[in-house]
């Protein structure tokens, strides 16, 4: 479980995220709308300690992610993380780009690391480009590498910031089948997106971001039929 | 026109020690560019990541080594060491003349590598769970290796012929070998003939090994 507690951010003198409380349950599928400059990636970066906070606490499985002494190293194992860019690891295949990290930072064989790699690419459709550099591959299949390499750590958690944003739009389709096979699968899901459609039909709850507070969550039903905030109403009636 | 006869037979006999130079030459230049590296790589980060007088000091030597003559740093190795006596020898001169150069190039390339790698890379890497070393090691370094892989190439050979430059400061590497024999037998044109051929021919067969080396190490 995921449980977020006054969390406030800065940079310098911008206040980015203003109080938030947020649990997210094993099982869950959330999604994280708002606006362009709202906090949502920068929520995603407190959750995973990329970014340190300044006020309140982020817990996962009982660890507090921004203590002193936690292992942040190994709590990230537990929470894969895809990027709005691509950032596959362009001097490395698909194969060693998803093996990399099982090798060295859980310290498996270069044997038992490559048959990780090749199940997860497998599972993310890639099974016929484990020797392809990331070059060699469109936008989408490097959006699916990148979910095959954070799936290769065997995460309990996967947070997504807007991994479709940045893709053609005939691209867009085969990385939300991805996720949303994930999300069928059981996994924990964090989804910052854009695309209302899956917001709507693959999460169990949505929370819309509005200036660094969390405006409003509720299941879907409620936020795209029955909003309770002026501003979700109005954000949403731009979207569509 | 000319009355000028050509006389190879003198260089043909010294052929064999101007060999012997060029392997100097060759091995001063190759411990500078090691040296120049790892330097030049420190250089880049001190400028990339700290402040203060550490700052300062990596600033002054690459503008120092980028900006003023080749000739000049070496002398200052040579004869403005000496005017403090300390006394080098040439090759030491040499070595420090050309390492003190090619770091300060090099720290420039590298720098530039460093920041073209976007910082997406390092965010996805520590997502993953890999500390800041092995994010460094695994994936920044190899990128910023193919960034500067080819301005290497190209210290290297200006490493190779900038250490003619030794013959000023007495050393005996190619060009001052040269340089005393020519002098010795008077066939000045012969002599410097032959060695821009040797010359040549290491560079020549620099950017092909360098060539060959890349075409198997970045096969992306
Ligand atoms: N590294 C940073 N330094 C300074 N300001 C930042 C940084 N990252 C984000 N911000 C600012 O924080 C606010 C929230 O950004 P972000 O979390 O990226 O929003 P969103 O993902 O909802 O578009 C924005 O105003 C943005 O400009
Ligand atoms: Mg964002």
């Amino acid at each position: 479980m995921i449980e977020i507690r006054d969390l406030h951010k800065y940079f310098g003198a911008l206040h980015v995220l203003k109080g938030i409380n947020l649990d997210v349950k094993k099982g869950e599928v959330l999604s994280v709308i708002g606006a362009s400059g709202s906090g949502k990636s920068t929520l995603l970066y407190c959750i995973n300690g990329l970014e340190p906070i300044q006020q309140g606490h982020v817990t996962v499985d009982g660890t507090d992610v921004h203590a002193r002494g936690t292992d942040i190293n190994g709590l990230r194992q537990k929470l894969g993380m895809v990027f709005q860019q691509w950032n596959s690891f362009p001097h490395l295949t698909a194969l060693e780009n998803v093996a990399l990290a099982p090798r060295i930072v859980k310290g498996k064989s270069r044997a038992e690391a490559s048959d990780i790699a090749r199940k997860q690419l497998g599972h993310v459709g890639l099974g016929e480009k484990l020797d392809v550099y990331p070059s060699a591959l469109s936008g989408g299949q490097q959006q699916r590498l990148a979910i095959a390499r954070a799936l290769a750590m065997e995460p309990e958690y996967m947070l997504f910031d807007e991994a479709t944003s940045a893709l053609d739009p005939e691209l867009v389709g085969e990385v939300l089948e991805t996720m949303r096979m994930l999300a069928e699968e059981g996994m924990t899901m964090i989804c910052v997106t854009h695309e209302m459609g899956f917001a709507r039909d693959v999460s169990d709850r949505v929370a819309f971001f509005h200036q660094g507070v969390m405006e409003e969550i509720g299941p879907p039903a409620q936020i795209f039929g029955d909003a309770q905030s002026e501003h979700t109403r109005k954000f949403l009636a731009n979207v569509r | 026109m000319f009355d000028y006869n050509f006389h190879w037979r003198p260089v043909m006999r010294s052929l064999p020690d101007l060999i012997d130079a060029a392997f100097l030459t060759l091995q001063v230049a190759v411990l500078a560019m090691i040296l120049g590296i790892v330097i030049g790589l420190c250089l880049a980060l001190i400028r990339l990541h700290k402040t203060g007088p550490l700052l300062w000091l990596a600033s002054t030597w690459v503008e120092l080594a980028r900006n003023t003559p080749a000739l000049f740093q070496l002398f200052f190795f040579g004869f403005g060491l000496g005017a403090f006596g300390l006394h080098l020898s040439p090759y030491m001169i040499v070595l420090a003349g050309l390492t003190f150069n090619c770091a300060g190039y090099l720290a420039e390339n590298f720098r530039g590598g460093f920041q073209a790698v976007p910082d997406t890379q390092v965010r996805a890497a520590r997502s993953l769970g890999m500390t800041a070393w092995q994010t460094y090691t695994r994936i920044v370094i190899p990128q910023v290796f193919r960034i500067v892989y080819h301005p290497i190439t190209n210290q290297m050979v200006w490493a190779v012929l900038m250490s003619s430059l030794g013959m000023l400061v007495g050393f005996r590497e190619l060009s001052g070998e040269t340089q005393f024999f020519a002098s010795r037998t008077f066939r000045i044109f012969e002599y410097f003939t032959v060695t821009a051929v040797i010359y040549y021919v290491i560079v020549k067969i620099i950017l092909g090994a360098s060539r060959l080396l890349a075409m198997r190490l970045f096969r992306y």
